[in-house]
C-alpha cells in the first residue's frame, strides 16, 4: 500500500455554516474510506478566517490566499495500491458538488525518488 | 443447610469457579507471581477437601467462610512446613506488607485489592492479548484449560501452550502484584480495558455452541469492569463507557437465542425479555462515563448500544451511522466495516448498502456475505441465496449454520 494525501480545495469556505446534511455527508464519506480500511489519516480542517501568510522581508498578510481565488480547506491521507484506487476514492467527496477540487499526491518515503508510474 | 439452592448442579461449579478467583487472588498478592503454583495449589486442596465434606456432612452454613478458613489454614501451615517465609518470600515483600502477608485476610475489601491488583498484574503487555485473556480466564476467573478451549474453539494443547508461555513471561518479568500505583494504572490501563473487552466479546460473540460457558465469560468480564469502576484510581469515564456497553449487550442476552440454541436477529427479538435493570445499570454508567471529553472507541460503543435499546425513533439509525462513522475512524475492524454498513443500509437502503458492502473487500468472511444475503433477500432472491449459502461454508458457528439454512429454506419457499 502506498500513501497519497488528499487536499481539498474550495472557493467558499466549507467551515462556514455547514447545514447538517453537508456535515452527515462528509462523515459517511469519510466513514465508508475507513470502512474499506483505506485511511492512513484523517487530516485535518483547516481554517479560512485564522490565517496568515508570511513573506520574504518579514511581510505577513492576513489570510490563506491573496492572489488565488482558491484555498485549502482540509487534508486526509489515505493508504491504496494506486494513484487510480486513490482518486476512485476521492471522486465521491461532496465538496465536488460545491465547486471545490481534490489534488490527489503520493506521500514520498525518506529515499524515495520522484517519478511518474 | 443454607437457602440458596445447593441442589442445583450448577451451584458448586458456580460457587467454586468465583471463590477460585477471590481466594487465588488473595494468595497471590502474598507468594507473588513468581511462585504462582503454591497459591493455586493451596486453593484446590481447598476446594477437594470441601467436594469431600460437603458430600457427606452437606453444605455448611456459609460456603465462602467455610472455604476462606480452610485456604487461610493451609497457606499458614504450608509457610510453617516450609519455612517459605523465612527464605523467600520475607525478602521479597516490603516490611508493611509482611504483616498483612501473615494475616491471610479474606475480606470484602481485601479481595477486591486483589483482585484489582491481579487484573493490573495479568494484564502484561509483554504477553500478546490472547495470552492475557487466557491468563485472565484462569487466573481471575478460574476458568479451567478444557472450558477455555471451549469458549475459543481452540484445542486444549493449544491453550495449555499459551498460558505455559504466558506465566513464564509474568515470572520474569517481576511484577510486583501490590496495590498498583497510579503510573502504573496510567501505564497498563489501556491494556487492562482491551483486555476485558475483548474477554466481553468471546463470550458475546463466540461461535462456541455452550452457552453457559458465554454466559460466564460475561459476567466474569463485568466482575471485573465493576471492580475497576470501584476504585478511584481506576473509575476513568473509559472505564465507565466500557461498562455501560456491557450492560447494554447482556441485557439482550436472554432475548438473543432460543430455548432451543438458535440465534434470534435483532430486530426479532422479544423486547420483553430485554433486562430491564441491567439497561438502567448501563444508562448510569453511561453518564458517568460522558463527563470527560475525550472519546474512546467504548464511549461510542456504549453509545451504539444505547441506541439499540430504544425501540423506536425515526432518527435512530442515523445516530447509529455517525457513531458508527466516528468509530471506524478510531479504529477499523472488518466487524465494525460491516456494522456500519448495515446501519448505513437502513438509512439509504439496501440498494445504497449494497453499495457500499460489495466495496468492503471481506470476501473471506462468514458475517459479509450474511449481510449481503440479508441487503438482497427482498430484490434478489437468487443473489441472497447465494451469499447466504457462502456465509454457511465460512461461519464455524452451529447456530449461526441453522438461522442462515432457515433462511434459505424461508426466501425459497416464498419464491414458489
Amino acid at each position: 500500500m502506498k500513501e497519497f494525501i488528499l487536499i481539498f480545495r474550495n472557493s467558499t469556505n466549507p467551515h462556514d455554516n455547514p447545514s447538517q446534511e453537508q456535515l452527515q455527508e462528509r462523515m459517511n464519506w469519510m466513514g465508508g474510506i475507513a470502512a474499506r480500511n483505506r485511511l492512513a489519516d484523517k487530516g485535518n480542517r483547516l481554517s479560512a478566517g485564522n490565517a496568515k501568510t508570511i513573506r520574504p522581508g518579514n511581510v505577513v498578510t492576513d489570510g490563506p490566499y491573496t492572489e488565488i481565488k482558491e484555498y485549502i480547506s482540509g487534508y486526509m491521507i489515505v493508504k491504496t495500491a494506486t494513484i487510480e484506487e486513490a482518486i476512485e476514492l476521492a471522486r465521491n467527496n461532496p465538496i465536488l458538488k460545491d465547486g471545490g477540487n481534490i489534488e490527489v499526491r503520493a506521500i514520498l518515503g525518506p529515499e524515495e525518488g520522484d517519478h511518474r508510474p | 443447610m443454607t437457602s440458596i439452592n445447593t441442589s442445583d448442579p450448577g451451584f458448586l461449579p458456580h460457587l467454586f469457579r468465583l471463590e477460585y478467583a477471590r481466594m487465588t487472588a488473595v494468595l497471590f498478592r502474598h507468594f507473588g507471581l513468581q511462585h504462582i503454583e503454591i497459591a493455586e495449589d493451596i486453593v484446590s486442596e481447598t476446594f477437594l477437601k470441601a467436594a469431600e465434606t460437603w458430600n457427606t456432612n452437606g453444605v455448611p452454613e456459609n460456603p465462602s467462610a467455610w472455604l476462606y478458613t480452610v485456604a487461610k489454614n493451609k497457606a499458614k501451615d504450608y509457610l510453617k512446613r516450609h519455612h517459605l517465609f523465612e527464605t523467600k518470600i520475607r525478602h521479597a515483600v516490603a516490611p508493611d506488607e509482611t504483616q498483612a502477608a501473615q494475616e491471610f485476610d479474606f475480606s470484602q475489601q481485601t479481595i477486591a485489592d486483589s483482585q484489582l491488583a491481579m487484573i493490573f498484574a495479568v494484564c502484561n503487555p509483554a504477553n500478546s492479548t490472547e495470552a492475557q485473556i487466557c491468563l485472565a480466564l484462569q487466573i481471575l476467573c478460574g476458568f479451567s484449560v478444557e472450558e477455555m478451549a471451549d469458549a475459543f474453539l481452540a484445542k486444549t494443547e493449544t491453550v495449555k501452550k499459551r498460558l505455559q508461555r504466558a506465566r513464564a513471561t509474568l515470572r520474569e518479568d517481576n511484577f510486583r502484584i501490590q496495590q498498583p500505583d497510579a503510573a502504573t494504572i496510567q501505564s497498563r490501563l489501556d491494556t487492562v480495558l482491551r483486555t476485558l473487552y475483548l474477554l466481553f466479546n468471546e463470550g458475546y460473540y463466540s461461535q462456541s455452541g455452550n452457552h453457559l460457558i458465554r454466559k460466564d465469560l460475561c459476567s466474569e468480564a463485568m466482575r471485573l469492569a465493576l471492580i475497576l469502576t470501584e476504585n478511584p484510581l481506576t473509575a476513568t469515564t473509559q472505564a465507565h463507557a466500557l461498562l455501560a456497553l456491557m450492560c447494554f449487550q447482556s441485557s439482550r442476552f436472554e432475548a438473543r437465542s432460543s430455548a432451543t440454541g438458535d440465534t434470534i436477529l435483532f430486530e426479532q427479538q422479544d423486547q420483553e425479555l430485554w433486562n430491564k435493570e441491567l439497561i438502567a445499570r448501563g444508562n448510569y454508567y453511561l453518564v458517568q462515563a460522558c463527563s470527560g471529553d475525550t472519546l474512546s472507541k467504548y464511549q461510542l460503543e456504549a453509545g451504539i448500544a444505547w441506541w439499540h435499546t430504544v425501540p423506536s425513533d425515526p432518527q435512530k439509525w442515523e445516530h447509529i451511522l455517525q457513531l458508527y462513522n466516528e468509530l471506524i475512524l478510531i479504529e477499523y475492524s472488518p466487524m465494525t466495516a460491516l456494522n456500519r454498513t448495515f446501519a448505513y443500509a437502513r438509512v439509504y437502503g439496501n440498494r445504497a448498502g449494497i453499495e457500499e458492502a460489495t466495496q468492503l473487500q471481506l470476501e473471506g468472511n462468514s458475517y459479509y456475505h450474511a449481510l449481503l444475503g440479508y441487503l438482497y433477500a427482498a430484490t434478489d432472491v437468487p443473489a441472497a441465496v447465494a451469499h447466504y449459502t457462502r456465509a454457511i461454508r465460512l461461519t464455524k458457528s452451529a447456530a449461526e449454520k441453522k438461522t442462515l439454512s432457515g433462511e434459505i429454506s424461508r426466501l425459497q419457499g416464498l419464491q414458489h
